[in-house]
Formats: C-alpha cells, sequence, structure tokens
C-alpha cells in the first residue's frame, strides 16, 4: 500500500519538513548509491527511458527521450547543466510545492541522478521567489546534501562531481518556459529562445543543459530503486508511474493526493475530494491547470493520463484539476484566466502580446454587460490565432485551450451576457 | 543553391538561407518586422507566416515563420493560402490595435513599412473598440525623436542598437503589450550608429530630429546618389533636397562598402550645405561680385603665369585635376601638413604595390581575426569600427557551425555563443570605442604601437625585421597577437592617420607583408583621414612646406587655394607668412573660415550636394557623387570655376584625366558618363509621385518652366524617365512598387543582402599585387621626459571633421576642448582632483586647458581633441610643457 | 553606496554563476531585502559592481514584478488573484482589503504600514482565496481572518 505513493508516503504529516536523517532513514540516496557504484550514466538514463516517465511539467515528454539528446563522451561540451524547474506558477498548479516542502532530498537526490545521467557538472534549482518555506528547507537541505558528501567534488568517493545552488526567481509566469528559465538563469529578460536548437544541445550559457520539472525529477530516485517494470506497474493506464492530483474550487475537500496515473476525474472529484460543495454541481474542470481545455461532465470518466485527457480534447497538464461549479460564471473564470496570461506575456510575438491584451478586453467587457454581437467571434478568431506554431513559444496556445473549450461547453453563457448586457451570475 | 516550391512552382534558392530571405530574393512580397537581412532572423513579429506542406501530398501543410525555417532542398510552401494570408492580417491587425491613425502628421508616413506591411496584408478595418495604450516619449539627443505610441514591439532598434552597435543606453522595458524601448532615462543615446534607428524602425518611433527642421515628405523630395565627404570610408548616401535646402541624406546600400547603415556623422553632418556660413557669391577683396567677373578676374590672375596652386583632401578628384591642369603639375600642391601627406602617400604605396589586399568594409566584417594598430577606428573612419564590431563574431559563427545553426538564425547563436569574441587586438595610445570587444589593448606612444606591430611581422615571418630591445612583458602580448593571426583564414590589420607616424603604418604593411609572405592571404585596412586623401595622394601633389618655399622664393604671384582651410592643417604663422609672400590669394570653398577671410578673390564652391565629382575611398574605390541641387545661385563645382575651356562636361574633364594621369584611369568607370540612358531618357532624380512640379511657380507663371539640365550626367532634374533599375552608381533613390520605405532596398539586389543587381558601385583602384619589400626603420622606443608631455590628437567622431562641425546637431555633440592624462600624470601635476585647468605650451602660444583624466592613457603622454583648438593647425605629436595653470 | 552586507551577499552569488550579468537579479534583490526596493542610485551602483548598464539593469528590472523599482511599505501584502482564488472569493478579499486599507492595488496606505499588491497563482489554490504578507502565505481567507492578520502585523 505504501509503495503505491513513493513520492509522498515519506513527508511527515505535521507539515515539517524530512531532514536528511530521516530521508536516509527511509531508504533516501541509496538510488544515488546504487547508480555510482553499479551504473553507468547511460544505464541510468535507460532505466529511466524504459520506465516510460513523462515529464510532469505539463507537456508530458518522455524524460528518457530528452536526455538522450544529451552531447556524452568526451567532446561534449563543457560544463553541461541540469535544472529543477521549480518554478510552479501555472494556475491551479500547487503539487511541486508540497513535495519540495515535505521532502527537499529527493528532490535533490533526483536532481544529482539526473546530472549523472547526463554527466552534468551543475545543478540549479529554479524556484519561484513566492515559495518561501521550499526555499529555505531546500536550501538547507542543500548544505545537508553537501555536509554528506552527496554533492561537492568527487560524490562519495566515486569520482563524479556536481555543484548544485539555488536560484530564486524574480517572478514571472514565463519563467517555467524552460528556455525563459535559461534567460532569467542568465540573468536577462526571460524571453523564450527559439527551438531548435534544443536545451540539451545548446542551453545555458550555449551548454547542454537538461531542464526538468520537480515531479519529473523526483520520480527518479525511485526507479533507480525499485527498477523501470515496478514504475510501470503503478500505473492504471499505459503512461507510467503515480500522478500527483489536485483539486481547488467549490469541492468539499480540495487538496493533492498521489494516485496511480490514469486514475480516473471523478475517483479524484468524489472519492478524493469529496464531491462537490452542499447546492452545488459540477459544469466542468481544467484538469490540469489554467492552459489546458475544459473538460465537462461527460468527461467525467476519463482516465487522467496524458494520453486519456488528449484524446477527450484536453491535455493532463499538471493534473491539478480547477472545478467550475453551476454557480460560478464561466465567463468570469475565462475572464480571470486570460486576464492572467495577458499580464504575463512576455511581450515578444505578436499575437501573444497583442492577441491576449484584446481578447482580455472583449472578456472584461462580456463581464462588464458591455458585450457587442461580434465578440464572440472575435475570441474565437483570437484562440485561433494563438494556435501552437503560430507564436513563439506555448504561453499564448495555453490561454488559447481554456477559452476555445469554454466557447463551445458554455457558449449559451457568453451569449446570454450580450443579449442582457449583464452577468447572471451572482458574485459573492 | 536548391529547388524549392512556392505555391505550386519551381524555383531556385539558397538552401543556406531561410525561406523569408529566398522569398523576397526571387522576388515576392512577403511582408516582415522583426527580420533584417543585417540582423537575422528571430521570428519574433510572426509577419512572415508562409503554409509549409510536408509533401507533394500534404494538402493540409502548417503555418510557419518564413524568416524562421531553413529553405531548403525540396521545401514546398505556399504564400497564397488563404490560412497563412488570413494570418498575416491578423498579425498587423494585432499592430494596428495600438498604433495610432496619425499617418498624417507622422513623418514617416508615405515611406513607412508599417504602412506597406499593412496595405500588403490587406487590413483594412478596426475591429476593436478599445483604447490604446499610450507612452511618455524621451529626449535622445539632437539626431532623433522619439515616439513610443507608434512602436509595434518588433524589437528592431535593440537588437540592432545593442547587439549589432555595442550600445548599452538602449534597451526594452516591461512586459506584454506595454514593452518600451527607449533609455533608463532622457538623455543623448550614446552610440554613434544611432541615427540607423530612423531606418531599422519600421515605423515612425525613431525619426530624423534634423529633418524635422525642414520637413519633406519622401515624395517631394529630389534625391540623388552621393557619397559621404565626412571621412575617407566613402559611404553611399542618398541626399534629399526640395526648395534649395538639403534636407536629409539617407543610406544608400553598397554591399562591398557600407551595406545598410551609415554613422552619426555621416547621416547629420549634411546640415553643414544649409549653413549661413556659406558662401553663396563671389567676393573680391570683399566685395560681392558677379560669377562672370569673378571667372574673368580668375582668369586674369592666373594667365600672369606663376600661379601656384593647393589641392585639397576634401575635394574631389576633379576639383583638384582641374587645379592640377590649370597650374600646370609641378605648382600643384597637396594641402596637407608633410607629416600627415607622408603618412597619407605611404598608404597609397603600400595598397598600390602589395602583397596585401586592399579591405573593403565588407571584407574587414568578415575578417576573423583583427589587429588594429594606431587607431580609435569609431572616431577615426566610424563605419569600419561598426563592420570591425561584426567580425569579431567570425570566429565563433563555428560553435553554433558545429551546432548546426544556421547563421541568421540571429538569437540562437548569440545564445549559442554567448559572450565569445573573436580575436581583435587594439594597439593605441589612448582608450578606443572598440576595447569592449577587445582580446587585449595595448596602450602607449606611438612609437611603441609600432614596435609592437614590428615585432608581430617578425613574429610570423622571421624574415621581417626583428624589434631587438623588446621588453619581455610584450613579447607574449606579440606570440599571443601573431598566433591568433597566424591562425585565421582571413586576417586583416588595420592602421591609419591618427597617430601621424609613418613607421604605425611602415609596421601595419609589414604585418601584413608577412601574413602573406607565409601563406595567409591578410587584407590591410587602411584608413584615409579625408573623403579624398588617396585622390589627392594619387594625383600625384607635391608636398604642402614645397608650396611654402616656391613662394618664399618670390616664383609665385598667385596663389590658389582649393576647399582647404589651411588654418586647421598647420600652425597659423605659417600660413600668414605663406599667404603674406604671394600677391593674389584665390580661395574656393563653402563656407567662410579664416583661410577664406584672407582671399582677394572668393569663390562660391559647390559643396558634394551641388557638384558632380569623384573620390577615392579608403578602400581605394573610386565613386561618383552627383549634384541634388540644380545650379540656381553663383555657386556651382570647384572644376568648373578652374576647368579648362575646351572641357564642356564632366566628360571632357574625365577623358583629359584618363590621359594625364593613367593610374586613375579606372576611375573613370565609376559611373556611367552622361551620354548614358535608359530607354533613351534619363534618369529621374525626383520621384514618381513628385508633387508641385506644375504649381510651384503658379502664382507668378502658369507656364511649366523647363525642368534645368544637367549637361554633365545620366541624371535628370525631373520626375520623367523610366522606372526601371538604373546601374547602381546612378541610383537615386529606392522605391519600388508596394514598398515605399527604404526597404524598397530589397527589390533591387538579386540576393537579399548582397550586392545591387548590376553590381555595386564604384571601381577599385589597387588591384595589382606586387610584393613589396619589408620595411626595416624601426623607431627608438619612447621615453617619457621629465616635466614634458608628448601630446597627441584624440580624434572624436563629433568635432574633429571640419564640415560636420559646422551643422548644427554635430557640434551639439562636439566636445568642449580639454588635456587629457591619466591620473598618476595628474597627480604630477598637483591635480588629483578633477575640474581644474591645465597651462600646455603648443607652438608659440600657451593654452589654458580644463584636465580630464583619462585612466588607460601611457604615463608621459597627454591628448587634445583632434580638429579643435589647439590641436588646430598644431603640428602633432608634439612634446610640450604642461603645468597646472595659475 | 552598496553596504559591505550587500557586496558581500553579491559577491557570494558571483561565485554561483559564470557570468557577472547573471547575478544581476540576484543582486537586485539582495538590495531589496535591505532596503525595501531598489533605487536609480541603487541600479547604477549594482550596475558598477556588475559592470552593466542602467538600462541593461533596468531592462531586466521591469521584466520581473518582484523587482520594485518603487518604494514599498515595510509590510508587502500580495492578494492572490488567479483562478482558485476568484472562484473561492476573491473579490470579497480585495473588496474588504481595499476599503479596510483605503487603497488601492499598486497603493501604499498613508502611514506608510502596508502596499497592497495583486499576485498570481501562490501555489495555494486548496486554500483559497489566498495571499501573502511579507512572504508568509495565509489561505482560507474570510474577512474577519484578514482583519486579524493585519491587526498582528506590528
Ligand atoms: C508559459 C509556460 C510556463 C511553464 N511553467 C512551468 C513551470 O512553472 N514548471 C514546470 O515544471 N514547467 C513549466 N512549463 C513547462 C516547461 O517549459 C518544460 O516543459 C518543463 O519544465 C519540462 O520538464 P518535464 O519534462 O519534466 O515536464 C511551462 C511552459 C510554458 C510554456
Ligand atoms: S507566446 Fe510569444 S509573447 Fe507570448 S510569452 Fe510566448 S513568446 Fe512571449
Ligand atoms: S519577420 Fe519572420 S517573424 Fe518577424
Amino acid at each position: 500500500m505504501t509503495l503505491e505513493k513513493p513520492l509522498t508516503k515519506d513527508i511527515p504529516a505535521d507539515g515539517r519538513a524530512l531532514d536528511l536523517g530521516g530521508y536516509e532513514r527511509v531508504g533516501g540516496y541509496q538510488a544515488l548509491r546504487k547508480a555510482l557504484r553499479d551504473m553507468t550514466p547511460q544505464k541510468v538514463q535507460e532505466e529511466v527511458k524504459n520506465s516510460g516517465l513523462r515529464g510532469r511539467g505539463g507537456a508530458g515528454f518522455s524524460t528518457g527521450l530528452k536526455w538522450s539528446f544529451t552531447p556524452m563522451g568526451a567532446d561534449a561540451p563543457r560544463p553541461k547543466y541540469v535544472i529543477a524547474n521549480a518554478d510552479e506558477m501555472e494556475p491551479g498548479t500547487f503539487k511541486d510545492r508540497h513535495l519540495m516542502e515535505g521532502n527537499p532530498h529527493q528532490l535533490i537526490e533526483g536532481l544529482i541522478l539526473t546530472a549523472y545521467a547526463n554527466q552534468a557538472d551543475i545543478a540549479y534549482i529554479f524556484i519561484r521567489g513566492e515559495y518561501k518555506f521550499s526555499e529555505e528547507r531546500l536550501a538547507r537541505a542543500v548544505t545537508e546534501a553537501y555536509a554528506a558528501g552527496y554533492l561537492g567534488k568527487n560524490i562519495l568517493g566515486s569520482g563524479y562531481g556536481l555543484e548544485m545552488y539555488l536560484h530564486v526567481s524574480a517572478g514571472r509566469y514565463m519563467c517555467g518556459e524552460e528556455t525563459g528559465l535559461l534567460n532569467a538563469l542568465e540573468g536577462k529578460r526571460a524571453n523564450p529562445r527559439a527551438k531548435p536548437p534544443f536545451p540539451q544541445v545548446s542551453g545555458l550559457w550555449g551548454k547542454p543543459t537538461i531542464v526538468n520539472n520537480v515531479e519529473t525529477l523526483a520520480n527518479v530516485p525511485h526507479i533507480i530503486n525499485h527498477g523501470a517494470a515496478w514504475f510501470q506497474s503503478l500505473s492504471h493506464t499505459k503512461d507510467a508511474g503515480t500522478k500527483l492530483y489536485g483539486a481547488s474550487g467549490k469541492v468539499k475537500r480540495p487538496g493533492l493526493w498521489e494516485l496511480p496515473m490514469g486514475t480516473t476525474m471523478r475517483e479524484i472529484l468524489e472519492e478524493h475530494a469529496g464531491g462537490m460543495r452542499e447546492g452545488l454541481e459540477f459544469r466542468g474542470a481544467l484538469p490540469g491547470g489554467a492552459s489546458t481545455d475544459f473538460l465537462v461532465p461527460q468527461h467525467l470518466d476519463v482516465p487522467m493520463d496524458f494520453t486519456e485527457v488528449q484524446q477527450a480534447g484536453s491535455r493532463l497538464g499538471t493534473g491539478t484539476m480547477v472545478v467550475l461549479d453551476d454557480k460560478t460564471c464561466p465567463v468570469g473564470m475565462v475572464s480571470n484566466l486570460i486576464h492572467f496570461f495577458a499580464q504575463e506575456s512576455c511581450g515578444w510575438c505578436t499575437p501573444c502580446w497583442s492577441g491576449l491584451n484584446w481578447a482580455k478586453q472583449i472578456l472584461k467587457a462580456l463581464e462588464d454587460g458591455e458585450g457587442k454581437s461580434g465578440d464572440l467571434e472575435k475570441l474565437e478568431f483570437q484562440a485561433k490565432f494563438w494556435a501552437p506554431g503560430h507564436t513563439f513559444c506555448a504561453l499564448a496556445p495555453g490561454a488559447a485551450e481554456p477559452l476555445q473549450s469554454a466557447l463551445k461547453y458554455f457558449r449559451d453563457d457568453f451569449e446570454r451576457h450580450i443579449q442582457d448586457q449583464c452577468c447572471a451570475f451572482q458574485r459573492r | 543553391m536548391g529547388t524549392i516550391y512556392v505555391d505550386g512552382k519551381p524555383y531556385e534558392a539558397d538552401a543556406k538561407q531561410n525561406l523569408l530571405h529566398a522569398c523576397l530574393s526571387l522576388g515576392f512580397d512577403l511582408p516582415y518586422f522583426c527580420w533584417h537581412a543585417a540582423l537575422g532572423s528571430v521570428g519574433a513579429c510572426r509577419q512572415c507566416a508562409v503554409k509549409e506542406f510536408k509533401d507533394e501530398k500534404d494538402t493540409k501543410g502548417k503555418l510557419v515563420m518564413a524568416c524562421m525555417t531553413p529553405a531548403k532542398e525540396e521545401t514546398r510552401i505556399s504564400i497564397h493560402d488563404p490560412e497563412a494570408v488570413a494570418f498575416r492580417a491578423a498579425i498587423v491587425e494585432g499592430m494596428m490595435l495600438n498604433h495610432p491613425h496619425d499617418c498624417p502628421v507622422c513623418d514617416v508616413g508615405g515611406e513607412c513599412h508599417l504602412q506597406d506591411m499593412t496595405v500588403m496584408t490587406g487590413h483594412d478595418y478596426r475591429r476593436t473598440r478599445f483604447e490604446k495604450r499610450t507612452f511618455r516619449n524621451q529626449y535622445l539627443g539632437p539626431f532623433l525623436y522619439h515616439e513610443m505610441n507608434r512602436c509595434i514591439q518588433c524589437y528592431r532598434c535593440v537588437r540592432f542598437y545593442r547587439e549589432y552597435a555595442g550600445g548599452n543606453d538602449l534597451n526594452a522595458f516591461g512586459i506584454k503589450n506595454t514593452v518600451y524601448f527607449g533609455r533608463s532615462e532622457d538623455g543623448v543615446l550614446e552610440n554613434e550608429f544611432a541615427g540607423n534607428l530612423v531606418e531599422i524602425c519600421p515605423t515612425g518611433v525613431f525619426t530624423d530630429k534634423t529633418l524635422r527642421r525642414h520637413y519633406t515628405r519622401k515624395w517631394d523630395l529630389r534625391m540623388a546618389p552621393a557619397i559621404c565627404g565626412h571621412c575617407g570610408a566613402g559611404c553611399n548616401i542618398t541626399i534629399g533636397e526640395r526648395y534649395g535646402l538639403l534636407r536629409r541624406v539617407l543610406t544608400r546600400f553598397n554591399s562591398e562598402v557600407n551595406g545598410y547603415f551609415l554613422c552619426d556623422r555621416g547621416r547629420y553632418g549634411y546640415e553643414f550645405v544649409n549653413s549661413e556660413y556659406r558662401i553663396r557669391a563671389a567676393r573680391l577683396d570683399g566685395q560681392p561680385i558677379p560669377a562672370d567677373g569673378a571667372a574673368q578676374k580668375l582668369k586674369s590672375l592666373v594667365s600672369g603665369g606663376k600661379a601656384i596652386g593647393i589641392g585639397s583632401p576634401r575635394a574631389s578628384l576633379e576639383a583638384n585635376f582641374a587645379l592640377r591642369t590649370l597650374v600646370g603639375k609641378d605648382r600643384f600642391f597637396a594641402g596637407v601638413a608633410d607629416d600627415q601627406w607622408q603618412v597619407i602617400t605611404a598608404m597609397v604605396r603600400i595598397l598600390q604595390t602589395g602583397p596585401a589586399r586592399s579591405a573593403s568594409l565588407h571584407d574587414i566584417e568578415l575578417s576573423d581575426a583583427v589587429l588594429i594598430l594606431g587607431e580609435d577606428v569609431t572616431n577615426s573612419s566610424p563605419r569600419m569600427a561598426l563592420n570591425l564590431r561584426q567580425a569579431v563574431r567570425q570566429q565563433p559563427f563555428e560553435i553554433a557551425g558545429k551546432l548546426h545553426i544556421p547563421l541568421w538564425m540571429d538569437d540562437a547563436v548569440r545564445e549559442a555563443v554567448q559572450g565569445v569574441k573573436g580575436p581583435l587586438f587594439i594597439a593605441a595610445p589612448g582608450p578606443t570605442r572598440l576595447d569592449d570587444v577587445a582580446t587585449k589593448t595595448y596602450r602607449a606612444a606611438p612609437e611603441d604601437v609600432a614596435r609592437l606591430g614590428f615585432a608581430v611581422a617578425h613574429e610570423v615571418d622571421p624574415a621581417a625585421p626583428e624589434v631587438l630591445d623588446l621588453p619581455s612583458e610584450l613579447r607574449d602580448l606579440v606570440r599571443i597577437i601573431a598566433g591568433a593571426l597566424k591562425s585565421a583564414k582571413r586576417p586583416v590589420v588595420i592602421s591609419g592617420p591618427s597617430c601621424r607616424t609613418e613607421s604605425v603604418i611602415q609596421c601595419a604593411a609589414n604585418v601584413a607583408k608577412a601574413l602573406c609572405d607565409t601563406g595567409r592571404p591578410a587584407a590591410l585596412g587602411f584608413i584615409a583621414p579625408e573623403c579624398n586623401s588617396f585622390g589627392l595622394a594619387l594625383i600625384e601633389a607635391r608636398p604642402l612646406s614645397e608650396a611654402f618655399q616656391v613662394a618664399e622664393d618670390g616664383d609665385s604671384e598667385t596663389l590658389i587655394i582649393l576647399e582647404n582651410d589651411l588654418y586647421r592643417r598647420i600652425p597659423h604663422e605659417f600660413v600668414d607668412g605663406f599667404l603674406g609672400a604671394v600677391k593674389h590669394v584665390i580661395v574656393l570653398d563653402h563656407l567662410s573660415n579664416d583661410t577664406t577671410a584672407r582671399a582677394e578673390l572668393l569663390l562660391p564652391a559647390g559643396t558634394f550636394a551641388e557638384s558632380d565629382g569623384t573620390l577615392i575611398s579608403s578602400e581605394g574605390r573610386a565613386q561618383r557623387f552627383f549634384p541634388v541641387f540644380a545650379q540656381q545661385t553663383d555657386v556651382r563645382e570647384s572644376w568648373r570655376w578652374l576647368g579648362d575651356p575646351t572641357w564642356s562636361t564632366l566628360d571632357d574633364l574625365l577623358a583629359a584625366l584618363a590621359q594625364a594621369l593613367p593610374q586613375l584611369a579606372p576611375a573613370v568607370k565609376a559611373a556611367p558618363s552622361s551620354k548614358f540612358r535608359m530607354a533613351g531618357a534619363k534618369i529621374p532624380r525626383e520621384p514618381h509621385r513628385y508633387s508641385g512640379l506644375t504649381s510651384i511657380t503658379a502664382n507668378i507663371s502658369v507656364v511649366e518652366p523647363k525642368p534645368p539640365d544637367d549637361p554633365d550626367s545620366a541624371l535628370a532634374f525631373s520626375m520623367e524617365g523610366t522606372p526601371d533599375q538604373p546601374p547602381g552608381a546612378l541610383q537615386p533613390f529606392f522605391w519600388s512598387p508596394g514598398w515605399n520605405s527604404i526597404q524598397a532596398v530589397n527589390k533591387f539586389q538579386n540576393e537579399i543582402g548582397d550586392e545591387i543587381r548590376g553590381g555595386d558601385p564604384g571601381v577599385r583602384l589597387f588591384e595589382s599585387l606586387q610584393s613589396g619589400a619589408y620595411f626595416t626603420t624601426i623607431p627608438a622606443a619612447f621615453a617619457r621626459r621629465e616635466a614634458e608631455w608628448l601630446v597627441v590628437p584624440i580624434e572624436h567622431i563629433f568635432g574633429s571633421e571640419e564640415l560636420s562641425l559646422r551643422a548644427p546637431a554635430v557640434a551639439e555633440l562636439a566636445p568642449a576642448p580639454y588635456l587629457a592624462v591619466n591620473a598618476g600624470d595628474a597627480a604630477s601635476l598637483h591635480m588629483e582632483e578633477p575640474g581644474g585647468e591645465v597651462e600646455i605650451d603648443l607652438g608659440s602660444i600657451k593654452h589654458r586647458l580644463p584636465l580630464k583624466i583619462v585612466r588607460e592613457l601611457p604615463g608621459g603622454i597627454a591628448g587634445i581633441p583632434a580638429g579643435l583648438t589647439p590641436a588646430r593647425g598644431a603640428e602633432l605629436p608634439a612634446w610640450c610643457r604642461i603645468s597646472k595653470a595659475p | 553606496m552598496l553596504t559591505t552586507e550587500e557586496r558581500q551577499e553579491i559577491e557570494v552569488e558571483m561565485a554561483r554563476y559564470p557570468t557577472r550579468e547573471a547575478v544581476c537579479i540576484d543582486a537586485m534583490k539582495i538590495v531589496q531585502r535591505h532596503r525595501g526596493w531598489v533605487s536609480d542610485e541603487s541600479i547604477r551602483d549594482i550596475g558598477e559592481l556588475l559592470q552593466m548598464s542602467s538600462a541593461d539593469l533596468d531592462g531586466v528590472a521591469t521584466f520581473y514584478n518582484l523587482i520594485f523599482r518603487k518604494p514599498v511599505s515595510p509590510h508587502v501584502i500580495m492578494l492572490c488573484d488567479s483562478v482558485s482564488c476568484w472562484i473561492m472569493g476573491y473579490d470579497r478579499i480585495r473588496e474588504h482589503l481595499t476599503a479596510r486599507l483605503g487603497i488601492q492595488f499598486g497603493e501604499t496606505t498613508a502611514d506608510n504600514r502596508f502596499t497592497l499588491l495583486p499576485i498570481v497563482c501562490l501555489g495555494a489554490c486548496e486554500r483559497a482565496p489566498a495571499m501573502t504578507i511579507d512572504n508568509d502565505l495565509y489561505g482560507n481567507l474570510d474577512p474577519a481572518s484578514v482583519d486579524r492578520l493585519l491587526e498582528g502585523c506590528k
């Protein structure tokens, strides 16, 4: 039973962090010892690839495949970098914070293993500025890890060395986008970079760089300890492992749960979140943060994994869902989301900086009862305008998802705003 | 080259380029904003979207940004695909959400790239009802206006200013739809190339402040191809005139010379043409006389015989040749101080004999290792400095190459390469504006700069003479420099006249020869101090001091001074003596100055804007310029005042020139002759939309006056003629259907960014490369003196050049005179604190100057700004006593 | 002038990055930690240390929302305005805060005790609505708990 929650089982219930001693007592750093002792970097890469681990930062890209692009061997450019993406700014998402506050060493061990697998020399943890506890606890844990010989020049006498630094961000959603993150780390404006070249080839300071999400990295020690087959077995579906699922909005018990990958939305909502609050009906949810398409009651039995959610017309994203009830205005909700995206646009590409602002203005007008006929067509036009490939990075395409799906599923509400020249929902 | 398919049809395209480049080269109208041929692609604006198909069977396709997609063999795209068309219109719509509808009052209205692209994409209806964002504008100095509300966030300005030109006081601030492009606070833009923002900005955010003072629309300008006269680089410019005023200067693309850019001296120096100090009528003893009378007087003064002529490095070949012909070749002298003349003639001789090839500015940009000897290039040949800034990218490009990043992917290349810069070494008496990209700098007295150069040559080729007593700490530097040059594929050595020391030129020649002799095709980039210094040298003028001798010996009664203020060149007591030794002084010039004040007969000489002529640039490129003004007053070309009566047109003069001076014969071909016609007609200087042609004098007469004739060139002072592309040398302006802005230049190139169709203007004169011998005279090391300083001139882009200093905007940025020493020397003068004044004995006079502490100056060296009092006319470098002013 | 302490802290950061430029965000945050905000003068001082122009630094500073280029009061309140908090009653908390403090977003109270700013999702959606005071996180807010928190601020 406990093995089914590898990521969270050791997190103390009292809100404190597991310290080094505690972490070692539950088997911490055994994976690192094992890898350094028995496994070549290639072997670690292989194990992770075979495990089927897919990135938990939102895009679900195969972690092993990502690593396989890193130039290896003696003529690979140096230094190489690995980065833990701990920026967690996707609205509705609160999973990485839990992992960092509760078990910082798990992330550090995962990051060291990732570094070892890619023969990296330097690791950064890029953490958002508001995560004060995470920052403090990670800082302490890094110090502990250095003191215990898990970091530094010659880790556990293996000859492999790694330096690890914490970088506390100064804000902005764009810093979570992996190439924006690179620019932020370099002390620049966090505009995204063109891909190709991919960071694995030309990343931080032009050197090979791997960027992975906190939850992704936290899985790595367990995969090394228990093997790829075990990791596959944790899941209900094809996509391997467990997943930190969350629910916020007007459910009875908002929260975060580590469950087998592929747990249905219904189970998460009804069993773990306790269902909707009294007197409220479920109208829909963003399954994985602000930049995913709404799913609606007909999708409740969709297993929440990368493949199935995509088939249902959305994305698993971060796996933390935001629930819309029948007394909350979908137009207001989308307006809030688009406001967020417009405000966080880095200002680099035209569809994003210009289109998001326009959509924001239209949605505000709708909310204020100043909608005009033709507004919905303009919004639809904008959502198409922000399609992947049209913009430079995935921020605006992410914004398109809640907007286009809301226009599809809640079109009546939008139309009523224009007809009635007001919002029919009561706000508290 | 490979085949790409555009809307179903096959075309040849350069596979190493991107699709936007390919489409534009093929002549398609594909709109863009953030891309620029010189700046590469960053994919920000998303304007250049096209549909790309995987293969023949793919009918769905997907939108890609043409500028970010390689033009690989077998690429299939559609420009006309409805989705692509709609997307491009939506991009312009997105930009226009914020852009004010102020075209009628905007300075770039009618030549605005945003206007053109808006029309091209077909966006014509405003669908938003919301307010636009507004910004506060900044004061940016005398050259540029700032109107941020017009910004469309294409990032071109900061990319040019910061990454291309090396400036750091302009940036993008803030995010989302309110990114602000400006300075952190109001103030003069520090970069010497800021003026290019006028052409870089695709709309009216950065506009020409000098133009605003006498504003004219592009379509109302009469334009002509000209050559910038404010230094020796020979940048090609387009000049525009209306109602007797010169209105502005724009870049005239020449891929071998200035490409897409100019320096701010070249762009803004033009206003001297409109100066209140212009000499517009002939004067005899200070009294105006009619032109005929003046010509008569000239004739009679010269026919007395015994006239001598002083030529000018800022006058055309034609003007100098006319004077030389008038006075006889033995009585024609260089209007340049002897030490400078030595340096100039040495450079020309070296370039003529080789073995190193004279580098064009474009060659310099492509060099992968650079040694600069004795020059602060930004201040002495500004445009070349911009090329040198790009040269340091050449070696690091290999890093990007290894990562398979195409070089046009500008940001990706910069991110891959990070701060890595190719080898560039600067040895100069003081700090230079390229120090920030230098691998190493060496600051030393001119003779020590020369010694370093000689030592590098010897290190490269032991056959070159050795510098025996080189200090050991310099030996490492010598090895590093020699190593970098030797391992380069295209090394270049830059030197010039700023040190006024011939050995600096000679050592540069030795380094270049050493490289060439050991199998590395090095080029030499010499800097001609003035726009026709090299032309004057090729005309074989005699040294100026010999003219003094002739006058002193009483061998001459009449002295003719051509476009030259001798008081700027040699100490005033010499000039006074010289002018006093002859009976008659005749001066031809544009602006009144100390020399014109001494003229008995003063003739109003046409400026570059009123004259035809040829200039020989630093590269040794002969280039022709043409007047934009039809003759209205008594102002005329110097060559016309002085010319042989048998020459009725410029062609006649040029024929005589070719005969008299075979080394200059190719210069005649710098542009087609006056007989050249296209479709039987001359080439119009006025654009097809020129307005008011028939109403200019309508208040007086409704009869249309016949346009003035131009006997000397194939250009007409009218709007009639064919719209076809003339030869590059005769291109009066860039304008093409749908392309009203300067971006129209795309339509005049075969390959975008490459030469003008039919060949870039100009003819190179130095190509016959035999092998010269090594120079063997190595100067003794600099030894500082007790209580004396070696005073050297410090060049200033704004201030050191004579004519641009008479343009108000440039003058505003000229430094106040100062004397600079390093902190240690300041202390030895008991002047640790800045702000004090020193006294300096220079020539016969004591001058008082504010002291400036320049950390990087070597001990024992003091600098004063070139061209400004007291350096003006002084013989420098000179040993001077300096003391704290009482 | 940067204090010795600020300078030392910035130098520690310098060891962690290969370029000076990379330190600039940390440097500005260090100064802000000591002084509450980053003044023009601080920008110049940091620029001198890192060999960057004011425009270089300001271009960066104005990108990031957690670098304050205007003075703030000792207590900075950041109220989450993102989606989960919005659903859970952000509007009510904002109205309460602005009424009680007598200021709007981006403003500082007349007694210079509180500055009120909006912030994007704090990653506390399970206890929405949420806000931070001086970077300490508080969730499940209602007007009464907001009042208690404000009173708790010295
Ligand atoms: C606008 C934007 C914001 C993002 N923010 C985050 C983030 O805060 N945390 C994160 O892990 N990934 C974020 N991502 C995804 C990253 O770009 C990247 O895909 C991820 O860090 C890769 O890690 P993974 O493969 O382990 O998921 C963001 C992407 C975009 C487009
Ligand atoms: S979509 Fe464009 S403007 Fe938006 S954040 Fe990405 S690059 Fe910046
Ligand atoms: S020109 Fe291609 S994206 Fe701007």
